[in-house]
């Protein structure tokens, strides 16, 4: 739609701001990611593969697609959980709930961390319950996933309590005066209308999951070949002058969040597309 | 389909401190009858029939339908048609799918795809939109969807139906078109009806019996007749019917209207002060060199013009003496009443 004559502003204010908005995103967005992506193919080819061929590396791809395997549906349940109950239902603390849902996004993630290591590391409140059975949870596995867990939290929830809050509450009752069940009504009527958003909010999800460097920084110890994602080989690479394949690194991962953004995309035009063909 | 009656017994239900949004509610409709709940918003209706449908649970009292008391029935269990005030249709089903849902969604006797396919088709040429089957909720009118929720809640064949503002956001001339429509398909269908709405003539045009409700309390059940000739109290003679109110003293079984605006007007009411309703075509004007009132506007509507007059008192709507001119506009002149309820002050 293109606005009226008196809504319109005069053409070289029209154009200043667009420019400006442009130069801002190239200065800011767009040459940072360029150059991760020229500095990783300055020397070929040969030394990106290479790179991805170290066995350090392998482990780390394939722990973080891991630690993201696990913590992305977990987050997606917790998060369709969070939000049905907050859009949906009135209960006492339920602002509370909200503030908490948020709590990720405002501490920093090295807190985020540190509470695990506090709470499950070797002289933490739990250390010596959980040392005394033999279960690691810090610098392993389940502190990198309890640590991604935690930061990723609000994506899902953040993305459809909006939504969910909105539609409100009439489709379920009518669902459920017409006979369905808790989970038809669910399956049959919820679902489908936060599908989009659900799939949006999963993907960010995704996207933080597989780049979380602070809280999973704190917990993971930085055993090399055991404990270190992607962001965390990438920063010892770096950190030991291996520029070459530090940026190959860097760039496989820039790669994986560029899919998720495209992916996003693509399913918002379809889903943009859906409402006004249906 | 058939009517089962419904039994409501000192009904209550509160939500947080203040005011309860139900204070003993009983009220007993009969197989087959179609009731209107009326009253201002807030007055609790929506709250009752939410507690009928499942959808709220009363703190006191009960409620039997078909003879079967309700307590801990859920709402998927009761079968009983819901008309939502915002009609909420699925919205990302078709027509067709949202008026099959109940059906689809049965575990036991689920009706095979033909069956189900068949009914849906048949209800909708019952609410006359047979051509919008592959439509989606948001291709359609309002009237439409309105149509389309009511082929909906049909589908299971509910013994009682309830219908929440129904015609809450269509405009006039599709309301009355709409509610006239949906007395016959009732009738048709044979179906007990409780409609809530806050406007009078919907319920009194639709309803065969009107509850009016007033702050979680029912003021008066009755027929729509019974309702305008003898309302229980003031709130249902003024809520009722347009009606020009005014302060007045009964002295030995004549009213005395205050500042004497009136002529006395003999009634059968108690002693001492009294709030008079007197409605428009029982309030008579006529042209009066010397009379306390300035006719202001004039409304002609083919026998009995409507006009309105303004004294010391405030503003009155009148019709014009049958046995005299009319008055002009800005002409001074007098009124009579004819008759008035009168309610103590």
């Amino acid at each position: 739609m293109t606005p009226g004559p008196a809504a319109r502003d005069p053409a070289p204010l029209r154009w200043g701001v667009a420019i400006l908005a442009f130069l801002l995103l190239t200065v800011f967005l767009a040459l940072p990611l360029a150059a991760v992506f020229t500095e990783a193919l300055r020397r070929g080819w040969g030394t990106v593969l290479d790179a991805y061929a170290d066995p350090d590396a392998m482990a780390a791809i394939r722990l973080t697609l891991l630690v993201a395997a696990i913590s992305v549906p977990v987050n997606t349940i917790g998060g369709i959980a969070a939000a049905w109950c907050v859009a949906k239902y009135d209960f006492p603390g339920k602002r509370l709930l909200t503030a908490l849902i948020e709590l990720p996004f405002s501490v920093s993630p090295v807190i985020s961390g540190m509470v695990f290591v506090l709470l499950f590391g070797a002289q933490g409140w739990f250390g010596p319950w959980l040392q005394s059975r033999d279960i690691q949870i810090v610098f392993a596995l389940p502190g990198l996933v309890l640590a991604t867990v935690f930061v990723t939290f609000p994506f899902v929830a953040r993305t459809l309590i909006p939504l969910m809050q909105e539609q409100g509450r009439a489709e379920e009752e009518a669902a459920a005066t017409l006979g369905a069940g808790g989970w038809q009504t669910f399956r049959l009527v919820t679902l489908p209308n936060i599908k989009w958003a659900l799939l949006s909010g999963v993907l960010l999800c995704n996207a933080r999951a597989m780049g979380e460097f602070g809280a999973v920084s704190v917990v993971s110890g930085h055993i090399r070949g055991e404990t270190n994602t992607m962001p965390l080989h990438i920063e010892i690479l770096y950190n030991e002058y291996q520029f070459a394949a530090a940026f190959a690194v860097a760039a496989l991962l820039a790669l994986l969040a560029l899919v998720t953004l495209v992916a996003k995309t693509v399913l918002e035009r379809l889903s943009g597309r859906r409402e006004m063909v249906h | 389909m058939s009517g089962t009656g419904v039994e409501i017994r000192d009904v209550a239900r509160r939500f947080g401190p203040g005011a309860a949004a139900l204070d003993g509610v009983s009220l007993s409709v009969r197989p087959g009858e179609f009731v209107a709940l009326l009253g201002p918003s807030g007055s609790g209706k929506t709250t009752l029939l939410r507690i009928l449908g499942g959808l709220d649970h009363a703190d006191a009292g009960s409620v039997a339908i078909g003879g079967r008391d309700m307590a801990g029935v859920p709402a998927r269990e009761r079968g009983i048609g819901f008309v939502f005030q915002s009609y909420a249709l699925f919205r990302h089903m078709d027509v067709f799918s949202n008026v099959a849902f109940g059906l689809r969604v049965r575990r036991r006797n689920r009706p095979p795809a033909a069956e189900i396919a068949e009914r849906v088709r048949r209800l909708l040429s019952l609410v006359q939109i047979p051509e919008m089957e592959r439509r989606y909720p948001d291709q359609l009118s309002g009237g439409q969807r309105q149509r389309v929720a009511l082929a909906r809640a049909l589908a299971i064949e509910p013994s009682l139906l309830l219908l929440d503002e129904p015609f809450g956001a269509l405009d006039a001339q599709v309301r009355k078109d709409l509610r006239l429509w949906l007395r016959g398909l009732q009738e048709e269908v044979g179906i007990t009806t409780i409609l809530v709405t806050h406007d009078q003539d919907e319920a009194m045009e639709v309803a065969d019996r009107v509850a009016v409700m007033r702050a979680g309390r029912i003021a008066q059940f009755g027929t729509p007749d019974a309702l305008l000739e003898n309302p229980a109290d003031a709130f249902v003679a003024g809520f009722l019917g347009e009606a020009n109110r005014l302060l007045c003293t009964v002295r030995a079984g004549v009213a005395h209207f205050e500042g004497d605006a009136l002529p006395p007007l003999p009634v059968q009411a108690p002693e001492g002060r009294a709030l008079a309703f007197i409605r428009p075509h029982e309030l008579l004007a006529r042209a009066a060199p010397d009379g306390p009132f300035t006719l202001r506007a004039l409304r002609p509507a083919g026998p009995g013009t409507r006009l309105v007059v303004t004294g010391p008192r405030g503003s009155f709507d009148a019709v014009a003496a049958p046995d005299a001119p009319l008055p002009r506009r800005g002409e001074p002149c007098a009124l009579e009443a004819q008759a008035a309820r009168i309610f103590p002050a």
